[in-house]
C-alpha cells in the first residue's frame, strides 16, 4: 500500500493545499511588511518556485498575467493618491490644481501639492498588494483549480458547482481571449489598444459564460451531486455547523493577519470555528456516496512545503512582534531601507519547495522533446531531414 | 431499454414544438441512429433521454421517457448518470476536470464506484479508446479527435447501459472515426450496450446502425426502420446510397461490400465512359507560397519545413490526422502568427506582418466554428458592420450573403442560425473584401447534406471566378466533389501532394465511398457517375 501511495505522489505532483497553504503564507508575510526589499524578495521567491515546480498546464502560464495586474495596482494606487489622497508634508514633487469642493465633501480633496513621501508611500502600498496577487497567481499556477476541488469535503457540495464553474471561469477567458484575437484579426477589427480591448469583452465573456453553462450541465449530467436520502435533522445540522464554522474561521484568519482588533489575535475563533466545521463535514461525509480514483496523499514533500511557508510566515510575525526594525518603511525622514536580518533569513526558506516538492513528471521529457524540435528548426538548410 | 411514450416538446419562446407526439422505444443491446437536417430536432431528442431536455434546457415536455424503468420526469440527470452516458456536440465543453485519466475516472467517482475496481475500469478505457499514451496530459492541450475520444471514453468507464453520442466522429479524422465506430459496435455487441447516435457524416456510421430513427423535422411524425428501408426514402443520404438509387440497386447496399458485389454491371457499363476530368492541371498563376514554414508549439513541433505554393483557381484539400498540422498550416497563411522558421508570402506581402485591416483584403479565413467570426446582434447588423469597417461600399457584404445562401432572414440572431447558416454568413463576411486567397478549416462540420451541396457549388464558382481556396478537411466525400489538388500532412511534414482524383484514389484511408465501390474506375463522386451514365443531373 504504502509503495502505491508513494508512486502516485510521485506522478501526481504535490497536494493543491499544500500549494496554496504555502502561497498563503507568503502572502500573509507580504501584509506584515512595507519594507520593498522585503516584497520583492517574496515575489522573486514565489516566481523562482513557480518556475521550477510548474507543470506543462494551461494554468500554469497565469504568473505573467498576475505580475501584470500587480504592476496595474501599483499605478493605479499611486494615481489615485496624486488625485485624491492625504496631502502629506515634505518634498514637493509637482502641484495638481485643486477642485474646491462643497463644505458637506469636508475631509475629500482633489489635486494638491504631490509630494515624494506620499508617493513612495502609495508606491510601497500598492507593491504590498501586488505581491499578494503574486502569491495567488503562484498558488494558481501551481496547482491545478480542479483538483483542489476534488479536496473540498462532502458538504461544500451544495456550492460545488458554482465553484466548480467559477474556477474554470478563468482559463476559460484566457482561452476565448486568444480565439476572439484571431477572429478579429480575421474580420480586420484592431487587435490591441483601446479599440480592440473594448470590442473583445463582450464575445469573450459570452463565450466564457456559455461555457460555463455547459460545464455545469455536464456535470449534473455525469452524476454530479447524487446522494443518498438523509432525514432533515442531519442535514441541518451538517449545514448549519459548517457554515457558522467557516464564518468563525474567516473571522479568526483575518484576527491572526490584523493582530489586535479581535480577543487574544483571533486564535479561538479559528479554534472553534475549526471544531465546527469539522463537525459538519463529519455529519455530512455520510450523505454522498463519491469515491476517490487516486486521492491525494500528504506526505514528507508536503509537509515540508507548507513548513517552509508557516517559517516565513512565523519570521514575519516574529519580527514584527519583537519591534524588528526596517519591517516599515519610513518616509520620515526619508531614508533606504534596510535589510534586516529575521525576515531575510525567512524569506530565503521559502525557497524550500522548489527542492522539496516533487519535480513535475513530464518535465523530463519535455525537455528532451523541445530540444530536439529546436535542432530540426534550427538546421541548416540544404541537409538531408 | 428506452421509451417515448406520446412525447412533445416546446422550447421556451418557440411558435411550434421541435418534438411532437414522439412515441419511440430503443431495445437492448441495440445501436440506432438518429438522421435528419440541421435543426430537425436530433439533438433535442438525444438530450431527452437523459433528461438535460428539459431540465437544463427549460421548456415544456409532455408526455413520458423512461429509461431503464426510470421516467426523466421523477430523475434528474444525475440519478441517471448509471444508466445513460450522454457524449455532447463539443466534447470540450463537456469536460470537467483537467486531465485525461480524471476525466475517465469522474463519473465512477460520483457514483461511488470503489477504488480499485475504478483503476481497472480507467485502464481498460484507455486501452478501448486508444488513449493511454496521453494518460496524464492536460485535456486542454490536447487535439480535437483525442478530446473527442476522451470525452466518449469519460461517460463509457462508467458503463451506462445506455450511451447517447451527439455527431461523435464530427471532428475526427477518417481513421479515428472508423475506430471510434469500431468501439462502439464491439460495446454493442459484447456488452449488449444501448447505442443511440446522431450523426451528419452517415457515410461512415450506416454499415454500423442496427435501424435509423429519421427526424423530419417541424414536428412532422418520426419515419423508424431498417436502415435500408428508412435510407431508401431518406431525404439524407450518404454516397453510396446515393449510387444505388442511380443504379437502381434494390435493396439498398449499405457498406462498401456489399455494394461492390452488386456494382459490377455498373462498372462494365461506364468503363467506356471518357474519365472525368476537373479543372486543367498545373498552370495556376501562384497565389501564395510556403517555404520551409516550421512552427512550434512549446514542445511540439507543429509544422516542419513545409513547402507549398498554391495559384489562382486551384482548389487545394489539405488533409491529414487530427492534430497533423493542417489548422497551424492555414493559421500561418492566414498571418495569425509569424513563422517560427521559413517564409509565408501571399502575393509576394508576409501576412504575419500585415494590420488586420489589409489583412482581410489579402486573405480570408473561416475557422472550424464559423460563429467566432460573428458577434453582431443579427445578421443585418454584421453584414453592415462588416461594411464599414472594411471600408466597403453599405450593401456589398449582404449582397455576397444573397450569393451564398439566397433569402437569409436578417433579424435573426447569428447565434440561433443553423450551422450551414451560420457558417453562409461567415463566408460572406470573409469573402466581401476579395480576397484571392480563402482559407477554410473543416468547412462541413455540423453541415447537413444540402448545406454541403450548397458549400460545393459556391466553392466551384470561386475557383472559377479566379478565387485560390485551400480547406482543411476531413470529409473525404467533400475532397472528392470540390478539390483539384489534395495535400496530406502527418506530423508537420507534407507526405503526399498531388492531383486530388490520384492522392485519393490510392488511399484507402481517404478514398470516398464511390471511388471505393468502383475501383479501379477513377470515378469519385455520384455526379460524374451519373454524367458517365447518361442520366439526367438531379433527377429528383
Amino acid at each position: 500500500m504504502s509503495r502505491r501511495l508513494s508512486t502516485t505522489s510521485g506522478r501526481r505532483g504535490l497536494h493543491p493545499a499544500a500549494w496554496w497553504l504555502w502561497a498563503a503564507c507568503l502572502a500573509g508575510a507580504a501584509i506584515r511588511t512595507t519594507n520593498p526589499i522585503l516584497l520583492a524578495l517574496l515575489a522573486a521567491v514565489a516566481a523562482f518556485v513557480v518556475s521550477a515546480r510548474r507543470t506543462s498546464a494551461p494554468w500554469s502560464r497565469s504568473l505573467v498575467f498576475f505580475f501584470r495586474l500587480g504592476l496595474v495596482v501599483i499605478v493605479v494606487r499611486v494615481v489615485v493618491q496624486v488625485l485624491f489622497g492625504n496631502r502629506l508634508p515634505g518634498h514637493v514633487l509637482f502641484t495638481v490644481p485643486q477642485v474646491p469642493l462643497p463644505s458637506w465633501a469636508a475631509g475629500v480633496s482633489i489635486g494638491g501639492p504631490v509630494t515624494l513621501e506620499a508617493v513612495l508611500q502609495s508606491a510601497v502600498e500598492g507593491l504590498r498588494l501586488a505581491v499578494v496577487l503574486v502569491c495567488f497567481g503562484a498558488a494558481n499556477s501551481l496547482a491545478s483549480p480542479y483538483r483542489l476541488l476534488r479536496c473540498l469535503p462532502a458538504v461544500l457540495y451544495e456550492a460545488g458547482v458554482a465553484v466548480t464553474v467559477s474556477l474554470a471561469f478563468a482559463p476559460e477567458v484566457v482561452m476565448a481571449i486568444a480565439a476572439v484575437r484571431d477572429a478579429r484579426r480575421l474580420r480586420g477589427r484592431p487587435t490591441r489598444g483601446i479599440a480592440g480591448l473594448r470590442g473583445m469583452a463582450i464575445p469573450v465573456l459570452e463565450s466564457a459564460l456559455d461555457r460555463s453553462l455547459q460545464l455545469a450541465s455536464s456535470m449534473d449530467a455525469r452524476g454530479y451531486g447524487r446522494r443518498v436520502a438523509v432525514d432533515r435533522g442531519t442535514r441541518r445540522l451538517a449545514t448549519g455547523a459548517t457554515a457558522s464554522g467557516l464564518l468563525l474561521v474567516i473571522a479568526g484568519v483575518y484576527g491572526v493577519l490584523d493582530g489586535g482588533s479581535l480577543p487574544a489575535g483571533g486564535v479561538p475563533f479559528l479554534a472553534v470555528g475549526s471544531v465546527l466545521v469539522g463537525v459538519g463535514m463529519a455529519v455530512s461525509g455520510r450523505r454522498t456516496v463519491r469515491t476517490r480514483y487516486r486521492p491525494d496523499v500528504w506526505q514528507l514533500p508536503e509537509w515540508a512545503v507548507v513548513g517552509s511557508g508557516a517559517a516565513v510566515l512565523g519570521g514575519f510575525v516574529t519580527a514584527s512582534a519583537l519591534g524588528v526594525a526596517g519591517m516599515q518603511l519610513h518616509v520620515y525622514p526619508l531614508q533606504a531601507p534596510g535589510l534586516p536580518l529575521l525576515p531575510t533569513l525567512a524569506v530565503l526558506v521559502g525557497l524550500v519547495p522548489a527542492v522539496a516538492a516533487p519535480a513535475p513528471r513530464r518535465a523530463a521529457r519535455a525537455a528532451a522533446r523541445t530540444v530536439r524540435a529546436r535542432r530540426v528548426v534550427g538546421q541548416p538548410e540544404g541537409t538531408p531531414a | 431499454m428506452i421509451r417515448f411514450d406520446d412525447v412533445t416538446f416546446t422550447y421556451e419562446g418557440a411558435d411550434a414544438p421541435t418534438l411532437s407526439h414522439v412515441d419511440l422505444a430503443v431495445d437492448e443491446g441495440e445501436l440506432c441512429l438518429v438522421v435528419g437536417k440541421t435543426g430537425s430536432g436530433k439533438t433535442t431528442l438525444l438530450r431527452a433521454i437523459n433528461g438535460l431536455v428539459p431540465h437544463f434546457t427549460g421548456g415544456r415536455l409532455s408526455g413520458s421517457v423512461t429509461v431503464d424503468g426510470r421516467s426523466t420526469r421523477d430523475h434528474p440527470p444525475r440519478e441517471l448518470a448509471d444508466v445513460v452516458g450522454v457524449v455532447g456536440q463539443d466534447p470540450a465543453a463537456s469536460f470537467v476536470t483537467d486531465t485525461v485519466e480524471d476525466e475517465l475516472a469522474y463519473t465512477m467517482e460520483n457514483l461511488g464506484i470503489a477504488p480499485s475496481a475504478m483503476r481497472r475500469r480507467v485502464e481498460d478505457t484507455l486501452d478501448l479508446l486508444g488513449l493511454h499514451e496521453l494518460r496524464d496530459r492536460p485535456l486542454l492541450a490536447l487535439s480535437g479527435g483525442q478530446q473527442q475520444r476522451v470525452a466518449i471514453g469519460a461517460v463509457l468507464s462508467a458503463s451506462p447501459r445506455v450511451l447517447v453520442l451527439d455527431e461523435p466522429t464530427s471532428a475526427l479524422d477518417p481513421a479515428a472515426a472508423e475506430e471510434v465506430l469500431a468501439s462502439l459496435t464491439r460495446l454493442v455487441h459484447d456488452v449488449g450496450m444501448t447505442v443511440v447516435l446522431a450523426e451528419h457524416r452517415l457515410e461512415r456510421v450506416i454499415p454500423f446502425a442496427d435501424r435509423v430513427v429519421l427526424v423530419p423535422g417541424r414536428g412532422q411524425p418520426l419515419v423508424v426502420g431498417p436502415t435500408a428501408a428508412v435510407m431508401a426514402v431518406s431525404p439524407v443520404a450518404p454516397p453510396i446510397v446515393e449510387l444505388a438509387r442511380v443504379a437502381g440497386w434494390d435493396p439498398v447496399p449499405l457498406s462498401v461490400r456489399e455494394a461492390r458485389r452488386v456494382a459490377g454491371p455498373l462498372r462494365q457499363r461506364i468503363a467506356d465512359a471518357p474519365p472525368p476530368v476537373r479543372a486543367a492541371d498545373g498552370d495556376y498563376p501562384p497565389v501564395a507560397s510556403v517555404e520551409r514554414l516550421s512552427v512550434a508549439y512549446g514542445e511540439v513541433l507543429a509544422l516542419d519545413r513545409v513547402d507549398l505554393q498554391v495559384g489562382a483557381g486551384e482548389v487545394v484539400a489539405v488533409m491529414g490526422r487530427n492534430g497533423s498540422g493542417k489548422s497551424t498550416l492555414l493559421g500561418q497563411m492566414a498571418g495569425l502568427r509569424a513563422p517560427d522558421d521559413g517564409k509565408v508570402r501571399v502575393l509576394g506581402l508576409a501576412p504575419a506582418g500585415l494590420s488586420p485591416r489589409r489583412l482581410i483584403g489579402l486573405v480570408g479565413l473561416v475557422p472550424q466554428d464559423p460563429g467566432l467570426l460573428l458577434y453582431g446582434e443579427s445578421v443585418g447588423a454584421e453584414c453592415a458592420s462588416a461594411d464599414r469597417e472594411t471600408g466597403l461600399e453599405s450593401g456589398s457584404t449582404a449582397a455576397v450573403l444573397d450569393a451564398v445562401l439566397p433569402g437569409m432572414p436578417r433579424d435573426r440572431h447569428p447565434r440561433d442560425l443553423s450551422e450551414g447558416q451560420r457558417l453562409a454568413v461567415a463566408l460572406a463576411v470573409v469573402l466581401a473584401p476579395r480576397p484571392p486567397l480563402l482559407l477554410l478549416d473543416e468547412p462541413t462540420r455540423g453541415l447537413d447534406y444540402p448545406g454541403k451541396a450548397r458549400l460545393v457549388t459556391l466553392v466551384r464558382k470561386l475557383a472559377a471566378d479566379g478565387v485560390c481556396v485551400v480547406m482543411a478537411s476531413h470529409d473525404v466525400e467533400l475532397v472528392a466533389q470540390v478539390a483539384t489538388r489534395a495535400v496530406v500532412l502527418a506530423e508537420g511534414e507534407i507526405v503526399s501532394d498531388g492531383v486530388a482524383r490520384e492522392v485519393v484514389c490510392h488511399s484507402p484511408v481517404f478514398a470516398p465511398q464511390v471511388a471505393k465501390v468502383l475501383a479501379p474506375e477513377p470515378w469519385l463522386t455520384v455526379d460524374e457517375v451519373r454524367c458517365a451514365m447518361g442520366v439526367p443531373d438531379r433527377a429528383r
